[in-house]
């Protein structure tokens, strides 16, 4: 039976950026997303520049405070920033950031780096310490050797296997991957997949995995969640939301994928021609976030804002395509809301 | 008929001075690219694309660079041989470059209309005031070309002022202006988001198709590669390793680096990931000898670590750096 | 097949190499750097020059009783000569000699000055840095643009003339002016630092706000200071004779630059020697401060 570990409850998360002369200016990074992660799954997060997945990733880690809603972690409700929290917390969840440049201190080697976690959270000795490092850096396949390391001496792909090496370190249960290999080159991705995948079944992690890679979503995720503007449009399992990909963001993104073989090709959506800049977090449009770029919008999108509607099992979608059914002159009829 | 031969690298060498020696970059580039042409350039980061391209307009540091062999002919003239004012005309008007991140390539602190006047007036060698009104609208023209709306007022905004995508636009429509031989766009879109990135190679695509220009494409992803050009270049430390048509490339993969590099792609079909490439890219301090790619090789020979692989052809249009299928 | 992981020169390799030979391997990269431009290794010379000059002035210098109580009216005001090699003051003592052996007021003065200003400048532009947008960074900063905007040998002169003119005293009123620019150098640095992903690491598993300050974001904000210290020193040198100048520093019969090219120049231009040779002096040393000053920056800019 597979427990929920981490849940998302109506979350909201909203930076404010100045005033005028109706009130404060807010950026709605995060306007309202619900999801729940099972233990042992791999919760693919995937979106554009402005959809606030790192956000979310950011506030569940304890970087931010939410502005309303709530996070519970194994039960026990985690809404608030790291300092607050206690260390049995922070010990079991961790997180693996992009930029493996700016993720590992310049100024220390790589056994420096790696002692941090294991004296805080293992509480280990001095003479421990070196034997755990060296423990740690097997693990990630890199020689003992690199723990004399300096960042700057070693490849980006090598890096992020450290930082994750780091989140090992404290033996969680959780990390949040905040697009780990977004920033290296494909064949050094493979390798760090693979690795992670590889660690996850070994010590039973849950991942929730941020990207804005729908192929590497495809390879990665159990279940995937796409977001536009702070909210979810549609989520599903991996092989549904591939197949059968019903929000028209979702079909747009796929449409843009560039393929490298005829059958991705024959796989993806007809290329639909996304028009237009992404509008910016501050200025969300009214109704559907989407509707200014959609080429499927009808009369309720400017105004309404879909809610999210669980078409199958499994499979949610946040679109007015999905909620009302119009007939020909008469009052559309919403259907029925299995959830909101 | 093939069309004339635009551009033809012939077995350039550069090499970067650090400490400790050299760094023995490029090693025997060969690379050509006919008129009318897009032509991709793949490779993963550090294989030296940037520095091949950068070779071709010769903007590589001074100081700290070396070319010990190599040609690189356009138009059937040495580049690396040329005086001065040969030079200026061929980076004014021969050849344009767009780099990878629009925002470094714009200067913050002039707007976009000095900027974009300050490149046609050197193309069209204009000197005079009278002359200013042509340059205006030519960079009026151009900045319509890449479907930028409201163009005066644009002229008149800075780089800060716009996206990124509207940036890399205006970055586009500086190559434009008039009308080029070749363009080199140097991982254009790379640093937007993927619905972005889609519209600029587009509207790339759309551009090069209505004048017949060439471009060279860089890029690290296949995909864009494919979708984007006609002939494609595989890259790897230094050499290129494999040139074949782009939906050649991705039917047949002969090298055994372009294998494992089209293995390690997740696939939207699913399938998992592969396991990637052993190894690491070489230390150009110290190469290796012979084919560079034989320390990760899965079908190493012995041979491989003796001399070094010509590109042998294979097919017509298909050609491989790799001693098994020398003939 | 040949090993791909070869341990090349480029390669931040600090392994289990013994100690001594870490640092070596490390002095040569860095030397590497340093002089790549050549005026650095000019200015490095200077600067070890003036060091030894002072270090062994008795032993170096013509006449070391000139540096003391001395008089010797006969030979007051003689042009340069084999004898006096860059002349001789009012009183008749070596000019060469008195050159030498103010270095030593120079040098202490500046290296004293800046141990003194910079630890505490640095660590409130570290608190300012990492309090970045509290009340904590306001206060700090406020102050520190308070003695920032009087100007720097104003607020020197005056302390200086409030207190008793001696070397002491002058040491304490530069350093009171001194440690602002170092509190905004390392403010500017720390609040980007700050924000840095592996800060933000180090605080999510909780590490104490002490480690954070000391063992994260201060080595990350350390290049520029160092580069500002070794200008300084030529800085300092200045200001110190300009305090000298006018009377507030060192008091004779001990030799100081300023006060050299002051009681010089009332008997310019014929004994032109008594000003010009001290005054050189002075453009000498602080060139070569800044000269090493750039070299040093390019070395720590190198490998970064």
């Amino acid at each position: 039976m597979d427990k929920e570990i981490l849940q998302i409850q109506d979350l909201k998360k909203y930076f404010k950026v100045g005033k005028n002369k109706r009130g404060p200016i807010y950026v709605r990074a995060v306007d309202g997303v619900s999801l729940s992660i099972r233990e042992g799954e791999t919760m693919g997060l995937v979106g554009e520049s402005g959809s606030g997945k790192s956000t979310i990733a950011y506030t569940v880690i304890g970087m931010y405070r939410p502005t309303e809603g709530q996070i519970l972690f194994k039960g026990n409700n985690i809404g608030m920033e790291a300092n607050r929290r206690s260390m049995s917390l922070k010990k079991d969840m961790q997180i693996v950031f992009q930029d493996p440049g700016s993720s590992l201190n310049p100024k220390q080697s790589i056994r420096q780096l790696l002692e941090l976690p294991l004296h805080i959270h293992r509480h280990l000795t001095r003479p421990e310490i070196e034997g755990a490092v060296v423990d740690l850096l097997q693990r990630v396949e890199l020689s003992p050797e690199y723990m004399y390391k300096m960042p700057q001496g070693i490849g980006g792909g090598e890096k992020q296997m450290v930082a994750i090496a780091r989140a090992l370190a404290a033996e969680p249960s959780f990390i949040v991957l905040d697009e780990p290999t977004s920033a290296l080159d494909v064949s050094v991705q493979a390798k760090i997949i693979n690795k992670l995948m590889d660690l996850q079944k070994e010590m039973n992690l849950t991942y929730l995995f941020i990207t804005h890679d729908l192929s590497l979503m495809r390879n990665v995720a159990s279940r995937i969640a796409i977001m536009y503007l702070g909210k979810v449009c549609e989520l599903a399992n991996a092989v549904e939301f591939f197949e059968n990909p019903l929000h028209p963001y979702t079909r747009m993104l796929l449409s843009s994928v560039p393929a490298v073989s005829d059958e991705e090709e024959a796989l993806k959506p007809k290329k639909i021609l996304s028009s237009g800049e992404i509008p910016s977090p501050v200025n969300i449009p009214s109704g559907c976030s989407f509707h200014l770029r959609c080429p499927e919008k009808n009369g309720y999108c400017k105004n309404e804002d879909p809610g999210m509607v669980e078409l199958s099992p499994g499979h949610w979608v946040r679109c007015h395509k999905f909620t009302y059914e119009p007939t020909a002159g008469e009052n559309p009829i919403p259907l029925e809301d299995i959830s909101s | 008929m093939e069309n004339e031969m635009l551009l033809d690298i012939k077995g350039l060498q550069v090499w970067y001075k650090v400490y400790g020696g050299f760094l023995k970059v490029l090693d025997g580039v060969d690379f050509y690219i006919r008129k009318g042409e897009r032509v991709g350039l793949v490779g993963e980061t550090g294989c030296g694309k940037t520095t091949t391209m950068k070779s071709i307009l010769r903007i590589l540091p001074e100081r700290d660079s070396k070319i010990p062999q190599g040609e690189i002919l356009f138009h059937n003239t040495d580049i690396l041989r040329m005086h001065a004012a040969d030079l200026h005309r061929v980076r004014s008007k021969g050849i344009a470059m767009i780099f990878q991140d629009p925002t470094a390539a714009l200067n913050p602190v002039f707007t976009i209309g000095a900027q974009l006047q300050a490149v046609i007036r050197t193309a069209l060698d204009v000197k005079r005031k009278k002359d200013q009104t042509t340059v205006k609208k030519t960079a009026i023209k151009a900045l319509k070309e890449v479907s930028l709306p409201d163009q005066e007022r644009l002229l008149g905004n800075y780089a800060i002022q716009l996206s990124g995508g509207m940036r890399q636009r205006v970055c586009i429509a500086m190559a434009i202006t008039t009308p080029r031989d070749l363009l080199i766009a140097d991982e254009p879109g790379t640093s937007l988001d993927v619905t972005i990135q889609d519209q600029i190679l587009r509207l790339l695509k759309e551009l090069v198709e209505k004048t017949s220009t060439s471009i060279i494409l860089i890029t690290h992803s296949l995909g864009v590669a494919r979708e984007m050009t006609d002939r494609i270049y595989v890259m790897y430390a230094g050499n290129m390793v494999e040139m074949t048509r782009s939906r050649e490339l991705f039917r047949k993969p002969l090298h055994p680096y372009t294998q494992g590099l089209l293995a390690s792609i997740p696939k939207l079909t699913g399938g998992g990931v592969a396991r990637g490439i052993p190894g690491q890219i070489p230390d150009y301090l110290n190469p290796p000898i012979g084919c560079r790619y034989h320390p990760r090789c899965p079908k190493v020979m012995e041979v491989c670590s003796l001399r070094k692989p010509r590109f042998y052809e294979v097919d017509s249009d298909h050609e491989v750096a790799c001693f098994l299928y020398e003939q | 097949m040949p090993d791909n992981r070869t341990v090349s020169l480029t390669n931040n390799y600090n392994g289990k190499l013994s100690g001594w030979s870490r640092f070596w391997t490390g002095f040569k990269k860095n030397w590497y750097h340093y002089s790549r431009n050549k005026l650095s290794v000019v200015g490095l010379a200077i600067v070890l020059l003036v060091i030894l000059l002072a270090i062994f002035a008795p032993l170096v210098t013509p006449y070391p009783a000139h540096a003391g109580p001395y008089v010797d009216y006969p030979n007051a005001g003689q042009p340069p000569s084999a004898k006096f090699w860059l002349g001789t003051d009012p009183i008749g003592r070596d000019i060469f000699t008195r050159i030498i052996f103010s270095f030593r007021g120079a040098l202490l003065m500046s290296m004293l000055v800046l141990a003194i200003a910079v630890p505490p400048g640095l660590i409130l532009g570290l608190l300012a840095g990492y309090y970045n947008g509290t009340i904590i960074d306001t206060i700090i900063m406020r102050i520190t643009d308070i003695f920032l905007s009087v100007p720097p040998l104003v607020l020197a002169l005056a302390i200086a003339a409030v207190l008793k003119p001696n070397l002491i005293n002058a040491m304490i009123a530069v350093t009171v002016m001194w440690w602002p620019w170092y509190t905004r150098l390392v403010y500017g640095m720390a609040s980007s630092v700050r924000n840095d992903y592996f800060v933000i690491a180090a605080e999510l598993n909780g590490a104490s706000r002490f480690y954070i300050l000391f063992r994260e974001i201060l080595p990350n904000c350390l290049s520029p200071v160092f580069t500002k210290m070794a200008l300084d020193v030529g800085w300092v040198i200045l200001i110190g004779a300009s305090l000298s100048f006018v009377g507030l520093g060192e008091q004779p019969p001990t030799p100081a630059l300023g006060q050299m090219v002051s009681d010089g120049a009332r008997y310019m231009p014929e004994l032109w020697w008594m000003t010009i040779f001290p005054a050189l002096a002075i453009v000498f040393v602080i060139l070569g401060f800044n000269l090493m000053g750039d070299g040093i920056r390019d070395m720590l800019s190198a490998s970064r």
